[in-house]
């Protein structure tokens, strides 16, 4: 390929396809993604598209998005600004441009342009770019539908299928941007559409009329050229953080020999670990979709009480239907693994945008003392580790674990470098073996104090559970007021006494020093591209910690927050976490950085934040 | 009495009924109902040929749910209205088990009725057994799902304004293939019963008319009363006429698209003329009519009206696995780590 242009070396780009959610923009940025993933750059990836299946079309609400973040470094962001921005029609742009660098490309598809859209994109004046303000900005103006239309044109497919195929024409103009060669994405029609050749050939043609056209009209100014990313020597796919989540469970099933049961109730962002898992009957993965999120939790638990390893997946409005059966979980102490895909609440709030507003429900949402496990995973591909880890606890210590994950993570998907199964480690349960006197339900291991799990269905231990109080050791109901509260203590001291399994708290960055950032679960990767950005731009001395572990809290908890000057814990809500940590922890003065618009943090204004903070230190 | 023609004279095959009595106090009001229910299903397990660890009972709140605490057997008492979903999963987990799901009117219907419809209708191979006393025991006395409209009760102080469900045509109506109705009192045919829902592969109901003496007794007494029994009930055997009467001389015909009562002897109606039970007809529409049959105009039927063979949805499920299993590509989770589009990085 010969290009006229300057060829601009960049560290990283970032790029975001922008539609109708009828367009196609998932799939579009899917395969960017496998792409560039394939040809060794590392990224992040970000859906951002509305809960209506088929907002009107045309109309800001019905925009959908999907943002990539590339780089030859470690990407862990989907990046806050995108270099190159494609548009496909007018309501694309106006809710996108602002999110355009300074400077950046914008490919907008020409034909969509018509005064109607523009109007329905709340244009009031015919010429976007003014309005808008976006002089500044390389616009390519490409006439993308009549070209795939032209395309297409001998091929004998209705016109829907034509305009279906006007994405491919974009990808096709991307990927001559950057360099990217078409083979992965024809691969993928090839599977995909296995026994529709002409599907196939549709789609492969419009794909190469978008590059060959972007070649040809020169009008591409300028290219970027990615190198591969100096990413660690191992086998890498792209993973999601729903399908990490599954995947975890399942290797949970292997290494602890336990059939894996989940019980669960569709509900967005939750139902791809539903999806997966029923996906995975090879695996002996029994799933059961359930009339309702009780019923999903109650057959999850009917399966614990028959000796499977079990699970239940929900979202925010699910957890709430599900506490009284946690309750009985807790008391039971039978184990089971609740996945809490977040998402913006309350009620039913915004259903596909990201939020960490459930910490409180998992930690307290219940009646009476309910103390639980609650972890959270920080990044998609971890959603493997630790839901893994979830299990791993679970079934070890008898007790519920909460495992918090959010529709970032869920839905963001990244490289990452597949692990062996011999390096995780074997799960052992404490279920009685076989012939054991002296049995009684509720004895306890001193070390753990979990109780012993006799299966229903083995000889010898028949026995009874429930909700009521039990005594301490028969498990007979039990309405004695000591035996309470002494169960009520056993149980809370239960759940603390997991902390031994709790790996110290690592500090990235400054060891000690002005400010420490604190966060947890899926707001990881701004936070660090921040701590990364300000220690490299600002020589600020900071440092970051993400907590993967909640209740209970690492053991080093508070020597970290020793070793600094000021405690930062930025959430997305009002601070939960820093009300946990404050409670936890009360001799540290914390200061709080929200954000609750349904969006991730950006690394800017993390940054901003922190300078702030920073400069009052040194001068104030 | 016609009933108690039939007997379990099948060996016991298992330990003996008192094996199946736990080591706790039974708590339940002197002369409830539930102590009958709880001495039949005791009587009934040892026929069934299962060893006694099998044994699940699984129960939600109320009243008749602290029934597995009085049993030797696993047990879980679990919470208002999901015994129905605890019971699915324990089944589905293990198909070994013999599951039996205790429940009372309110439990099952009010709560807990979607679950009751759905299990029913997924056909999971758990034995229901509803208590239905008409009213809530534990909680001292409201109206329940099964109360008769204008029942006065702590909650119903003037009667109450809502038509109630009628568990039969409830279960039925959700694609049941097993309905079963007893009286608490009946220890022969309830053991009978039993004996049919646990060889009964599939979700099978049993309605038992169980009366609580301190809320609603004798609300069943219409039917249950020792003077009349025979001639306001009829037991329903696979196989058998329907006759019914202290002196067996009445009897049930279909005419044209309703059940009809007929005096034998009378208006030239013989035995012949009657309705043969077929338990196992696929339509549901005479096991319908059956089980909605209500004292005056009707007797009311005891007996299995309704058990249909069909697959249950655990077999459906390991079945499903099987075959996915035999397809599959994968042998260990590595495989499925490395499966679709990886790449390396050298
Ligand atoms: C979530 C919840 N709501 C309400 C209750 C209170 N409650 C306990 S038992 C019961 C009704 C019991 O009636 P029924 O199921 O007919 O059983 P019975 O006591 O008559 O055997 C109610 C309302 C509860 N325990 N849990
Ligand atoms: S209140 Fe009624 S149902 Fe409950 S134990 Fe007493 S008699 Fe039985």
């Amino acid at each position: 390929m010969d290009k006229k242009q300057d060829v601009i070396e960049r560290e990283e780009v970032v790029v975001r396809f922008a539609g109708d959610s009828g367009d196609g923009m998932q799939l579009t940025g899917t395969l960017f993604s496998d792409t560039s993933a394939f040809l060794g750059n590392d990224l992040s990836t970000f859906p951002d598209y509305p809960s209506e299946i088929r907002a009107p079309q045309g109309t800001i609400g019905g925009v959908s998005g999907f943002q990539v973040h590339f780089g030859h470094r470690q990407v862990n962001t989907p990046g806050d600004y995108a270099d190159v921005l494609v548009a496909m029609n007018p309501a694309a742009l106006k809710a996108n441009a602002k999110w355009v660098k300074s400077g950046g490309t914008i490919i907008l598809d020409e034909d969509s342009f018509t005064p109607r859209g523009l109007k329905k994109a709340g244009y009031e004046t015919n010429d976007p770019i003014k309005e808008d303000h976006l002089e500044e900005f390389n616009i390519i103006k490409a006439p993308i539908t009549t070209l795939t239309k032209e395309a297409l044109k001998n091929l004998d497919l209705d016109q829907k299928s034509i305009l279906r195929s006007k994405n491919m024409f974009a990808l096709g103009m991307v990927y001559w941007l950057f360099e990217r060669p078409l083979k992965y994405t024809e691969q993928f029609f090839e599977r995909k559409f296995e026994n529709q050749p002409k599907i196939i050939e549709a789609n492969k043609r419009v794909l190469e009329a978008g590059y060959h056209y972007a070649e040809t009209v020169e009008l591409l100014t300028p290219t970027y050229k990615i190198s591969p990313a100096e990413i660690e020597k191992g086998t890498y796919r792209n993973i999601d953080g729903n399908k990490a989540t599954a995947w975890g469970l399942i290797a949970a099933s292997e290494k602890s020999d336990l059939e894996l049961f989940c019980g669960s109730y569709p509900i967005t962002p939750a139902s791809e670990i539903l999806h997966e898992l029923a996906l995975r009957r090879d695996f002996g993965v029994k799933t059961f979709q359930a009339e309702d999120e009780i019923a999903g939790i109650c057959t999850a638990l009917g399966a614990s009480f028959a000796g499977s390893l079990a699970v239940t997946t929900t979202s925010g409005p699910g957890l709430a239907l599900k506490s009284e059966a946690i309750g009985l979980a807790i008391m039971t102490e039978l184990p089971i693994i609740i996945v809490d895909v977040q998402r913006g609440g309350p009620s039913t709030g915004l259903p596909t945008k990201p939020e960490q507003s459930d910490l409180t429900q998992a930690l307290y949402g219940r009646n009476g003392e309910s103390p639980l496990v609650v972890l959270a995973a920080t990044t998609p591909s971890n959603c493997f580790h630790y839901a893994f880890t979830a299990a791993k606890i679970a079934l070890e210590h008898m007790v519920p674990v909460i495992l918090l994950t959010d529709g970032f993570l869920a839905n963001g998907s990244e490289p990452w470098k597949i692990p062996q199964m011999s390096d995780y480690p074997n799960i052992k349960p404490p279920i009685v073996p076989r012939g054991e006197k002296e049995w009684m339900p509720y004895a306890r291991d001193p070390e753990k104090l979990a109780r012993t799990w006799a299966i229903a269905g083995t000889p010898g231990y028949e026995h009874r559970i429930g909700g009521l109080e039990k005594d301490e050791l028969t498990g007979s109901v039990s309405h004695d007021p000591q035996n309470h509260e002494k169960m009520v203590y056993l149980r809370e001291e239960k759940v603390n006494r997991v902390v031994r399994d709790v790996p110290n708290q690592q500090v990235e960055g400054s060891q000690e020093g002005d400010l420490l950032l604190v966060g947890w679960g899926g707001t990881y990767g701004h936070l660090k591209t921040a701590l990364d950005e300000l220690r490299k731009e600002e020589a600020l001395k900071i440092g970051l910690a993400q907590f993967n572990y909640i209740k209970p809290l690492p053991a080093n908890t508070g020597d970290i927050f020793n070793r600094f000057d000021k405690i930062l814990v930025c959430e997305l809500n009002r601070g939960q976490f820093m009300d946990y940590l404050r409670m936890n922890h009360p001799k540290f003065n914390y200061l709080k950085y929200n954000k609750i618009q349904g969006q991730p943090f950006t690394t800017i204004e993390i940054k901003e934040h922190v300078k702030k903070l920073v400069e009052v230190n040194h001068y104030g | 009495m016609a009933e108690n023609t039939k007997y379990i004279d099948t060996k016991e095959t298992s330990p003996s009924p008192k094996d199946f009595k736990s080591d706790q106090e039974v708590r339940w009001c002197p002369g409830c109902g539930n102590h009958a229910i709880m001495n039949a299903i005791q009587k009934a397990l040892p026929h069934m040929g299962i060893p006694r660890e099998k044994f699940a009972f699984i129960s939600g709140i109320g009243c008749s749910s602290r029934f597995p605490y009085y049993m030797n057997t696993y047990g879980f008492h679990g919470i208002h209205g999901r015994a129905t979903a605890i019971a699915s999963g324990t089944k589905t987990a293990n198909p070994d088990l013999s599951v039996w799901q205790i429940t009372g009117d309110g439990d099952s219907m009010a709560i807990g009725g979607n679950h009751l419809i759905h299990a029913v209708r997924r056909n999971v191979d758990i034995n229901i057994v509803i208590f239905n006393n008409e009213i809530y025991g534990l909680t001292k006395g409201q109206y329940s799902p099964t109360s008769k409209l204008g029942a006065k009760t702590k909650s119903s102080p003037y009667g109450t304004i809502e038509n109630p469900f009628h568990p039969g045509e409830l279960i039925i109506g959700a694609q049941g293939r097993f309905f079963a109705r007893s009286v608490d009192t009946n220890m022969n045919l309830n053991q009978e019963i039993f004996l049919e829902a646990e060889k009964h592969k599939g979700t099978s109901v049993v309605e038992i008319a169980q009366n609580c003496v301190i809320y609603n007794d004798k609300t069943h007494a219409e039917i249950t009363n020792k003077k009349y029994k025979e001639d306001r009930q009829i037991v329903l055997r696979h196989g058998e006429p329907m006759i019914f009467g202290k002196n067996r001389d009445k009897g049930i015909v279909l005419e044209g698209l309703k059940l009809k009562v007929v005096e034998l002897g009378k208006d030239g109606y013989t035995e012949d003329d009657l309705l043969v039970h077929d338990a196992t007809l696929k339509d549901p529409g005479i096991h319908l009519m059956l089980a909605n049959m209500q004292y005056p105009n009707y007797p009311v039927a005891v007996g299995v009206i309704r058990a249909v063979k069909d697959e249950t949805y655990e077999r459906k499920l390991e079945n499903q696995i099987r075959q996915v299993k035999e397809q599959s590509e994968f042998g260990c989770v590595d495989d499925l780590l490395h499966s679709g589009n990886t790449w390396e990085v050298k």
